[in-house]
């Protein structure tokens, strides 16, 4: 490849070189270029020009030069350089312009198709580096292919190899097994044989001590003897005992009497043991049940979870508790529900630290949120109090300052001052609550007051009711008769009756209603409007009021003019108004209207 | 503290009398009776030999002493001097000699364990007990003195037989379902007897005074098993040591495991105190030296003090690799010793041999490590309080109690190695036996100082 690049290289330079030097030549302008020609000859510089023109073109052969060229460039597509219009003999002459025009159309090519060329020639350069590049790219990838491969030659021996040692090894292993076991078959039989043959051996040396023993014993060793003073007295005292089969009775009877006092020692010390545990049980009980007792209500408000066997349970232990001589007993049920109840206690215990524990969690991971609405209530506790304090403080740094302007004005004691300021305060204070008691009671005595008042009141409000359910029963028999009998009648009826006195006041103007009604101007008020005894009552009220007014107008009129005509007039509008209520309503009429007659009849009768 | 003065001793063999009131110890051939409180020489016997074991009768008026080479027993009255006892066991040969609690009978063991030979200081009668088992511990009484009980052998099986010690006659006799008894012991209060077999099986038998089998316990198959098992002074506990470095503490109410106690070599729990005891710098000046050496002077070259000191937690011990290829391999816990009041247990460890375990009994904790500079000898707790007395070989005697511990120099002249040491019973005083030395020391009794 590099030999196809160093010779490819070389053409286009060359070429460039005659390029360069033609488009030196076509860049200049015509003229020049027209006089280097004509200078050609003359400049011996440029020989190589001169002689490629010598070599195409002489003195001698222009014509045939010039007749070529036009075939050439006619052929090529241009027009001719001679003119061909004006017949063969003017064929020699050269049309300069034709002439000029092909070469510069020459030239115009030629510059084209170096740019051209030029194009090529760089494209080829990219080209050809880029071939470079790759064909580096291929080496390079092909290297690594190489070694790759090679490498992975390697690791395939490799791994052969391996796998051969890991066979071997193999091998080796099952070699080493078969090894051990045959190293453990031999140590296995080879202990058999020691054991048998120490068995063996053991037999003969106890028959050697056997035989040697036999010897010794029978030899009757002379030497073998004690020699001594005289027999010592036995450490108790007495006399050695025969051997016989009481003696062995007694024996065994001693051994099982040291073997039950082993024992009896033995259960003993378990049953202090377990008294203990007992004891400990029993409390661990009785303070579960004192712990569980003030709790078991809160759970079960928070949640219903925890069971109802709580109470029962409490209550097993509370009547088991009771039983307290079943705790000696030791039998299995007593046990049984001991431990069973410790073990639900226990449970219920776990559960609600493990709530707690919940909770506690809970709290931790709400943050301060729930912290906030608990303390909310306690927060404004807290600013009472805080307040308090302020204003406390506020009054103890007045103190002070009085005190400060005191000690500054006066030199006076700081203690007698500050005596003087508390019993001041005290006496104050001393005052304050006598006063204060003062007037509890007299609050007291004026709710006293007011309760007596309301029931005067009330009472009156029911007598007058009373009253005028009787008056009205009255003046209905009264209206009845009137309308039955002349008005003689009535009116001698009505001078004789029990309550003309009464009638005769509410004619009259209001100072006398009130002092002679209640005790008290406000009370009455206060019943004519809370205590509306009844609609007939008030509405009489007010019509005793507007009566009394007519009344003092009739009674002014009565002074000026004459009371009787008037009085008459009146007593007929009223008649006619209570004619025609009547009308209206029928013959037993309401209280109103009756009403309205008797102040009439009332008022004809006050007048003189 | 105070030492008494040292006294020349052979075969370390120097014994507190029971009640306390004697102190024996053999020189050569000869017996030495000494009263504690005065250490002044009270009896001195002559044996017929060079005596190799040394015990006193339960009621410490008489005193055994064994010549084994010559197959001899001589027992001498503390009451009357003049009274002589020898008892020749011939032919037969003579490996072990004991009292019996009574103090009226000796348990002659013959040799190659062909049988006992009981002999009595009452009447003229001879008793013998056929096929001994020679094994760790075969023959055990009880603390009360009524019952013995023996492991035997017999045509390749394994037997315990229980004697009623004040006629020897037999009370039981059942085989044990072993391969090869190791030893037996009666726990305390005489009604449990705990048998174990040979290292080769972990497997504790625990069997009633009447020969009925309580319980069986096995913690492991396939390795070393039991080395060393001890109760407790309330009969509560059985601990056993085993090969694996661990002693596992059984209850005696159902005769399971109620834990166990690792001895490792780094200890990493902060609650653990550790005493590591450390050689004293000595500032010796060597331009005051004279030359050439006093004897004093030399002897305090080579007996470096020590004391304790107490070392934070993530400790790692002394390890000593031990010999598989040899038998009884240096592996596991070897010495187990409960306190008196049952609230401690002091263990060792054989390939850590440096260190002393004490474990709180009523935690089931470890609760403090010593850590010595050479291999712990022994140890015994004092028989009044929790307190427990270490030797190592070394001039040291090591206190620990639980308010501390401490390291005390032997004053004596020359190398005192402490090899072994017994307490008195009163708890007062004890003697600490060197190879051929004997020392009282004496502990004050508001404690140690």
């Amino acid at each position: 490849m590099g030999d196809w690049k160093t010779i490819t290289v070389p053409i286009p330079s060359s070429e460039s070189k005659n390029i360069s030097q033609f488009t030196s030549e076509t860049n200049m302008s015509p003229s020049s270029l027209y006089s280097q020609q004509v200078l050609c000859p003359s400049l011996p510089l440029a020989k190589s020009v001169h002689s490629f023109f010598r070599a195409f073109c002489t003195e001698e052969n222009v014509d045939q030069s010039i007749s070529y060229l036009d075939q050439e460039l006619t052929t090529l597509g241009f027009p001719s350089l001679c003119e061909e219009s004006k017949g063969k003999e003017v064929k020699r002459d050269l049309n300069i312009v034709a002439v000029l025009n092909c070469i510069h159309e020459l030239l115009v090519l030629h510059r084209k198709n170096l740019l051209a060329q030029e194009n090529v020639e760089t494209q080829n350069l990219k080209l050809g580096s880029d071939m470079d590049h790759l064909q580096n790219c291929y080496s390079k990838l092909k290297e690594q292919l190489e070694t790759s491969r090679r490498e992975m030659i390697g690791l395939q021996e490799r791994d052969r190899q391996l796998q051969g040692k890991n066979r071997n090894l193999h091998q080796l292993l099952k070699n080493e097994k078969d090894e051990v076991q045959k190293l453990q078959n031999i140590i296995a039989s080879r202990a058999t044989q020691y054991n048998h043959d120490m068995k063996r051996k053991e037999r003969e040396y106890n028959k050697l001590k056997e035989r040697l023993h036999q010897l010794v014993m029978n030899k009757k060793d002379k030497k073998t003897a004690m020699d001594i003073l005289n027999y010592v007295g036995r450490a108790d005292g007495k006399r050695g005992a025969w051997r016989t089969g009481k003696t062995e009775a007694r024996n065994e009877d001693e051994m099982y009497k040291v073997l039950l006092n082993d024992y009896e020692q033995r259960q003993k010390q378990i049953l202090l043991e377990n008294a203990e545990l007992k004891k400990v049980l029993q409390q661990m009980k009785k303070e579960m049940i004192s712990l569980l007792a003030p709790q078991k209500q809160k759970p079960k408000e928070k949640a219903e979870d925890s069971p109802g066997a709580v109470q029962s349970d409490v209550e097993e232990d509370t009547s088991e508790l009771s039983k307290e001589n079943m705790w000696e007993l030791s039998c299995e049920t007593v046990r049984e529900q001991l431990t069973n109840s410790i073990r639900k206690q226990w449970r219920i215990l776990k559960s609600h630290v493990e709530k707690l524990d919940n909770q506690v969690s809970k709290v931790h991971l709400g943050g301060f949120k729930d912290e906030e609405v608990i303390s909310r209530q306690d927060h404004e506790q807290e600013t009472e109090k805080l307040e308090l304090e302020i204003q406390q403080c506020k009054e103890m740094i007045q103190t002070q300052q009085q005190l400060l302007q005191q000690q500054f004005t006066t030199a006076c004691d700081d203690d007698t001052s500050s005596l003087l300021q508390d019993c001041y305060l005290l006496e104050e204070k001393e005052r304050l609550e006598e006063e204060w008691a003062l007037f509890k009671e007299q609050k007291k005595n004026f709710e006293k007051e007011r309760r007596s008042f309301t029931e005067a009141a009330i009472r009156l409000g029911l007598e007058r009711k009373a009253f005028e359910e009787d008056r009205a029963g009255w003046l209905k028999q009264q209206f009845l008769n009137m309308t039955s009998f002349d008005n003689k009648n009535s009116e001698s009826a009505f001078s004789g009756s029990s309550d003309q006195d009464n009638l005769t006041l509410y004619s009259k103007p209001g100072q006398k209603f009130y002092s002679v009604s209640s005790e008290s101007s406000l009370c009455t008020s206060k019943l004519t409007k809370s205590l509306p005894v009844s609609p007939s009552t008030s509405e009489l009220f007010q019509t005793i009021h507007h009566l009394s007014t007519n009344s003092r107008v009739l009674n002014v009129t009565t002074e000026d003019t004459k009371p009787n005509q008037v009085g008459r007039e009146c007593t007929t509008q009223r008649w006619s108004m209570a004619s025609r209520s009547d009308s209206q309503e029928g013959g037993c009429s309401g209280s109103r209207s009756l009403a309205c007659t008797d102040s009439s009849i009332e008022h004809r009768d006050g007048l003189p | 503290m105070n030492f008494s003065e040292v006294f020349k001793l052979s075969n370390q063999l120097s014994r507190f009398s029971p009640n306390g009131k004697f102190l024996a110890s053999c020189v050569q051939y000869r017996l030495v009776v000494r009263d504690v409180s005065t250490l002044q020489i009270l009896q001195l016997y002559t044996c017929l030999d060079q005596i190799q074991y040394l015990e006193w009768s339960a009621d410490s008026l008489f005193i055994l002493c064994a010549m084994y080479k010559r197959g001899l027993v001589q027992v001498w009255s503390l009451e009357q001097p003049e009274w002589h006892c020898k008892i020749d066991e011939g032919s037969a040969g003579l490996v072990a000699s004991c009292w019996s609690p009574d103090g009226r009978h000796i348990l002659n063991t013959t040799e190659f364990h062909l049988r006992i030979t009981v002999w009595s200081l009452c009447t003229k009668s001879v008793s013998y007990i056929k096929y001994p088992k020679a094994c760790q511990q075969g023959i055990t009484f009880t603390k009360d003195g009524r019952y013995m009980a023996l492991a035997e052998r017999r045509d390749c099986k394994d037997y315990i037989s229980l004697f009623v010690c004040s006629d020897w006659q037999l009370l039981r006799h059942f085989d044990t379902d072993t391969q090869d008894l190791a030893g037996i012991e009666w726990a305390p209060n005489g009604c449990v007897l705990a048998a174990w077999d040979s290292c080769l099986e972990y497997k504790v038998l625990l069997y009633s005074l009447d020969g009925r089998l309580l319980s069986t316990y096995s913690a492991y198959e396939w390795s070393l098993g039991i080395k060393t098992i001890a109760w407790s002074p309330s009969s509560q506990f059985l601990a056993i040591g085993s090969y694996d470095e661990k002693v596992r503490i059984l209850n005696h109410v159902t005769w399971k495991m109620i834990t166990e106690f690792g001895h490792t070599a780094t200890i990493n729990n902060p609650k653990i105190v550790i005493y590591k005891e450390m050689e004293k710098s000595q500032n010796l000046e060597m331009e005051n030296l004279p030359f050439p050496p006093t004897k004093a002077a030399a002897s305090s070259l080579f007996n470096t003090e020590s004391k304790y000191e107490v070392v934070s937690s993530p400790v790692s011990l002394q390890t000593l690799k031990p010999v598989t290829d040899r038998p009884n391999p240096k592996i596991g816990v070897g010495i187990l010793a409960f306190s008196p009041d049952n609230c401690f247990l002091a263990t060792r460890n054989d390939n850590i041999p440096n260190a002393v375990w004490i474990w709180d009994v009523q935690k089931l904790k470890l609760f403090v490590v010593l850590e010595h500079l050479a291999a712990v000898r022994s140890f015994q707790w004092n028989p009044q309080q929790a307190r427990l007395a270490v030797c190592t070989g070394r001039s040291q005697v090591y206190l620990w109690s639980p308010a501390g511990c401490v390291s005390v120099q032997v004053p004596a002249e020359g190398d005192f190695q402490v090899l072994s040491l017994c307490w008195h019973r009163s708890g007062d005083s004890m003697a600490l036996l060197s190879k051929d030395q004997l020392c009282l020391c004496y502990l004050e009794s508001e404690g140690i100082k």
